[in-house]
């Protein structure tokens, strides 16, 4: 755990928890919104379970399709009492990725976000150039690999 | 509506508007990259109209929700500056309205961080890490434009010298962001002019381009006083729920 990671009150139950670890994001199924950081905080108020995300871009449009899959997840896992609340500040950053995240996105052939040179996540060789610097979605650049020439999206520094 | 009401208000149309035009690339871009690029920063344009919008109407508090703000609104009350309106042009003319936003948007919403207004603050803390971003690339394609072909340079040249007269607006304060600035919530925009023709001016060298010196300026934006283009836009926005009044997607 890191200073970045969601802040879960310990009363919390595990129940809602495990539905919660399940939850991933749409664009990159890989990853859990606790790995990539969207998830803040996870408190009772009362009977009621409040979970807290913030969105990565202002205009992620993945957004909605994951406030419902939360919803949607706590509701199958028999949570009856709970809301979803979507928090703007501290903005958002990918240093809050956690570094299970890092790994599983280098698996899935995303170069995690790095500030310097973007390694091939391929061949693993950092003799890469940028293509553009939008991808498939808001928060990835296009790259290609001059080493093994296999293009490739890399998860932006933000 | 209150001073911040119609702070955000105007923020929120500038983002609007520019959303929407941004998106009128989409399939027909110069390249498939470059369209997924231009499609991008209009859905950063479109988020931040969104946060703007909502808080704006919720300041208002007459019940009026970001689609009501977007949709149900006509010219006049429309308060975005004139140079975010203007249609799209070719592909100098946009990126040169870009590069000219984005290299006064990167250091306004840095400062607007500081707004004693929280929500305000927030939204900026999310908004400029996205300026700054666009503005890296903005800047690169003016350079790359202007330095490149007869033609590349010639129509950069153009889209420099069509958006000029609209950069006064950007650097111009209604009464209510004066009182704003003044109470620490909003930020005095001349400040920020020395800073941006310093970075215009040293790209424009780069890219062997000029910038007009005749002073024209048009201004109106601000107090609902538009250019022409600003109903075809709107007519495009909000044709569905014009004609299917509560549509809903």
């Amino acid at each position: 755990m890191n200073a970045a990671a969601a802040l879960i009150q310990p009363q919390v139950p595990e129940q809602v928890l495990t539905a919660l670890q399940g939850v991933v994001d749409p664009e990159i199924p890989v990853l859990t919104i606790e790995d990539l950081g969207i998830l803040r905080d996870v408190r009772m108020a009362g009977d009621e379970v409040v979970v807290t995300i913030t969105p990565t871009y202002v205009g992620c449009p993945a957004m909605v399709e994951i406030r419902e899959n939360i919803e949607k997840a706590l509701g199958e896992a028999g949570v009856e009492a709970f809301r979803v609340e979507t928090s703007l500040s501290p903005a958002w950053t990918t240093d809050w990725m956690s570094e299970a995240g890092r790994r599983k996105l280098l698996e899935y052939g995303i170069a995690p976000p790095s500030p310097r040179s973007v390694a091939c996540p391929q061949c693993g060789s950092e003799d890469t150039r940028l293509i553009s610097e939008f991808g498939s979605t808001a928060c990835k650049s296009l790259h290609q690999c001059n080493a093994c020439l296999e293009p490739f999206d890399h998860f932006k520094c933000h | 509506m209150n001073d911040t009401s119609k702070f955000a208000l105007a923020l929120g149309d500038d983002a609007l508007t520019m959303g929407q035009r941004l998106s009128e690339w989409i399939s027909h871009g110069p390249f498939l990259e470059e369209d997924i690029a231009l499609a991008n920063v209009a859905l950063d344009f479109m988020g931040r109209a969104r946060m703007f919008l909502s808080y704006a109407g919720e300041l208002e508090g007459e019940g009026r929700s970001e689609d009501d703000l977007a949709f149900l609104r006509d010219t006049r009350e429309f308060t975005n500056l004139l140079m975010f309106e203007l249609p799209i042009g070719d592909f100098g003319q946009t990126i040169a309205r870009q590069y000219l936003v984005d290299a006064f948007e990167a250091p306004y919403f840095e400062a607007l961080c500081n707004s004693k207004d929280e929500t305000i603050a927030a939204i900026a803390a999310k908004v400029v890490k996205e300026c700054r971003y666009h503005l890296r690339r903005s800047r690169d394609w003016v350079i790359r434009l202007g330095d490149g072909t007869e033609e590349s340079h010639q129509r950069m040249q153009d889209g420099i010298y069509e958006m000029w007269p609209y950069v006064a607006e950007l650097f111009e304060m209604p009464e209510y962001e004066t009182r704003l600035a003044e109470q620490g919530i909003a930020v005095d925009r001349d400040v920020l002019r020395a800073g941006w023709e310093k970075e215009v001016m040293a790209t424009l060298a780069e890219a062997t381009l000029s910038a007009p010196q005749d002073g024209h300026a048009i201004r109106g934006g601000r107090e609902g006083v538009h250019t022409e283009h600003l109903g075809f836009l709107l007519s495009d926005l909000q044709f569905m729920q014009r004609a299917y009044p509560g549509l809903e997607w």
